[in-house]
């Protein structure tokens, strides 16, 4: 029924189907919430419990010193400068053919079997666990090449495990350029080449940067690769030196050492293991906030 | 006879995949006209310019056949694809500012080619920014971005650049889809200066715009030349094709 000033006051009252809708309505979002806040549980158990254990280990010098009396006093300085190592070593391998070879794909490859069969690989390479990896590492380069147990073979399989996933975030990274950019550059005359240097690297750059930050956590924390090919129980290091290694001998690694204290070495003070897990932590943690930070700067400076 | 056509197209036909989409187009473009190309969308247009300066190339699965020259000179055999590119400007319907500078947008193309006298460049940015009556706007803030330009002016902004390699053929595909009519206006008195240095080919969907511009004009439709004749004849009272007469006045299309 509409009244004489031809309102319909029935409108927006609230009938019980409105308020069944409501009440749906609010049930789904609180069960959406508390699944996303449920995610920050776990990362803020793990820093509370990791800190408060090793509270009575962790101070500077546990990061400089080097571990003594047969692991269970000192610090981790070896493990802390072999992870460096090992992460930088790496990704300078990987990086540059992982960025190269996702511009060819992206930017050059027709859909022909070749390229498809690239496709494949890559993403079957990101498929295979660390511990295949691991095993392919020491047939490739510590047998077959002659690398033997050394930073340059654990670095070249950690390499080869972080391809995969390089070359896959800096296709998306590439993809994230309009097309109309690259066909406004092709119309005036400019090649393949010069649009990819002045317009997509220019604009994709964040994101490729992003991705192969991210590469170093896992890098970092991965224990069986360089376990297999180049990772060693204990090292003779001294205090603070930053270049302790040779490229060609074996070295310490923090994922390693956290597993040597943890189950390998009798005696130990709770404190030491759970102290190594937060250098590992705190690296990584420290490295993707530069990451984050990265990417929000170069973002603030993207163009369109 | 008639002075060698700028372009000539024969039996052109495009598919993508196993879909054609120009089957056996023929048509010659004369020096410095402007040929308006009509037709409802989905007709080919668009792949149509794309075959002429071969960025088709670049859509996976397209295949072309037959010929199109220009200057005489096959466009498929061509030695020189990226010369061929800059004879030839191209204008899409939406504009595109790249994410440069105003000035870095207009000298992309002669930087492209080569060239890096920054007093040339200066030249050719002031000289294309003015033909595409944009000059006046953003003379005083070049080095701002082209992107944080206006719909409009960056359509403009797009001409410049399609400007800036100095084409002797324009194409404008659709170009006053996303401007105001009144910076419409503008371009199209831009464009009745341009013919004199260079031959434009128009397509658009605005068939009335066809009627005020072009000296010949092309009715497309479904991948085929329904005709091709003087702006006045097609858009008569008794073009040779009764479709014409059709779509020109509203009837089909």
């Amino acid at each position: 029924m509409s009244d004489p000033t031809g309102i319909d006051r029935n409108r927006f009252a609230t009938t019980p189907a409105v308020r069944a809708k409501q009440r749906t309505e609010a049930v789904v979002r609180g069960v959406l919430l508390t699944m996303a806040a449920a995610t920050i549980v776990p990362l803020v158990a793990i820093l509370a419990y990791l800190v408060t254990e090793a509270a009575p280990a962790l101070s500077l010098e546990f990061l400089l010193d080097v571990p003594r009396k047969g692991m269970t006093e000192g610090g981790v300085w070896p493990a802390f400068v072999g992870t460096l190592y090992l992460v930088g070593l790496s990704l300078a391998v990987s990086a540059p053919i992982g960025i190269l070879a996702a511009v060819y794909l992206n930017e050059y490859a027709r859909d022909n079997w070749f390229n498809r069969l690239i496709n494949l690989a890559v993403i079957n390479l990101a498929g295979v666990p660390s511990i295949v990896h691991a095993l392919f590492g020491l047939g490739a380069f510590v047998y077959a090449a002659k690398l033997g147990y050394s930073i340059l073979s654990a670095s070249l399989t950690l390499a080869i495990m972080t391809l995969p996933v390089i070359i896959a975030s800096t296709r998306e990274a590439l993809a994230s350029v309009p097309r109309s950019f690259r066909e406004a550059c092709w119309n005036v005359g400019a090649t393949r080449w010069q649009t990819i240097w002045s317009i997509v690297l220019p604009n994709s750059v964040s994101g490729i940067l992003t991705g192969v930050i991210l590469q170093v956590s896992r890098a970092a924390g991965e224990t069986a690769p360089i376990m297999f090919t180049g990772a060693v129980f204990y090292k003779a290091v001294q205090r603070g030196d930053l270049f302790p290694y040779q490229l060609g001998e074996q070295c310490m690694a923090l994922s390693m050492h956290l597993y040597t204290v943890s189950t390998q070495v009798p005696g130990v003070r709770e404190a030491v293991p759970a102290a190594t897990a937060v250098v590992l932590l705190g690296s990584v943690l420290l490295v993707n906030a530069a990451a984050i930070g990265l990417r929000v700067w170069l973002r603030n400076r993207k163009k369109w | 006879m008639s002075p060698a056509p700028k372009i000539q197209v024969r039996g052109l036909r495009l598919a993508y995949g196993t879909r054609e989409v120009l089957h056996g187009v023929s048509f010659d473009v004369r020096e410095h006209e402007i040929l308006g190309v009509i037709g409802p969308a989905q007709s080919g247009k668009t792949s149509l310019l794309r075959c002429i300066n071969r960025t088709i190339e670049f859509t996976p699965g397209s295949h072309v056949t037959g010929s199109i020259a220009v200057d005489g000179e096959d466009v498929a055999t061509t030695r020189n694809v990226y010369e061929l590119r800059r004879k030839i400007g191209m204008v899409a319907p939406l504009p595109v500012g790249l994410p440069l500078t105003i000035y870095d947008n207009v000298a992309f193309a002669p930087r492209c080619a080569g060239l890096r006298s920054k007093a040339e460049l200066d030249e050719i940015v002031e000289r294309c920014l003015t033909q595409a009556a944009l000059w006046d706007e953003v003379k005083d803030r070049l080095t701002s971005l082209g992107t944080k330009l206006s719909g409009g002016q960056q359509q403009r902004l797009t001409i410049a650049r399609a400007l800036s390699h100095q084409p002797e053929i324009l194409c404008l595909d659709e170009f006053s889809i996303a401007i105001d009519p009144v910076t419409t206006m503008r371009i199209e008195d831009v464009l009745k200066e341009l013919r004199r240095h260079m031959t434009i080919i128009l397509v658009t969907n605005l068939t009335q715009q066809a009627r005020r511009l072009a000296d010949r004009t092309l009715f497309l439709w479904n991948g085929d030349v329904i005709e091709i004749d003087d702006t006045e004849v097609i858009f008569s009272e008794d073009p040779a094709d009764p479709r014409t007469y059709d779509y020109v006045h509203g009837i089909i299309g």
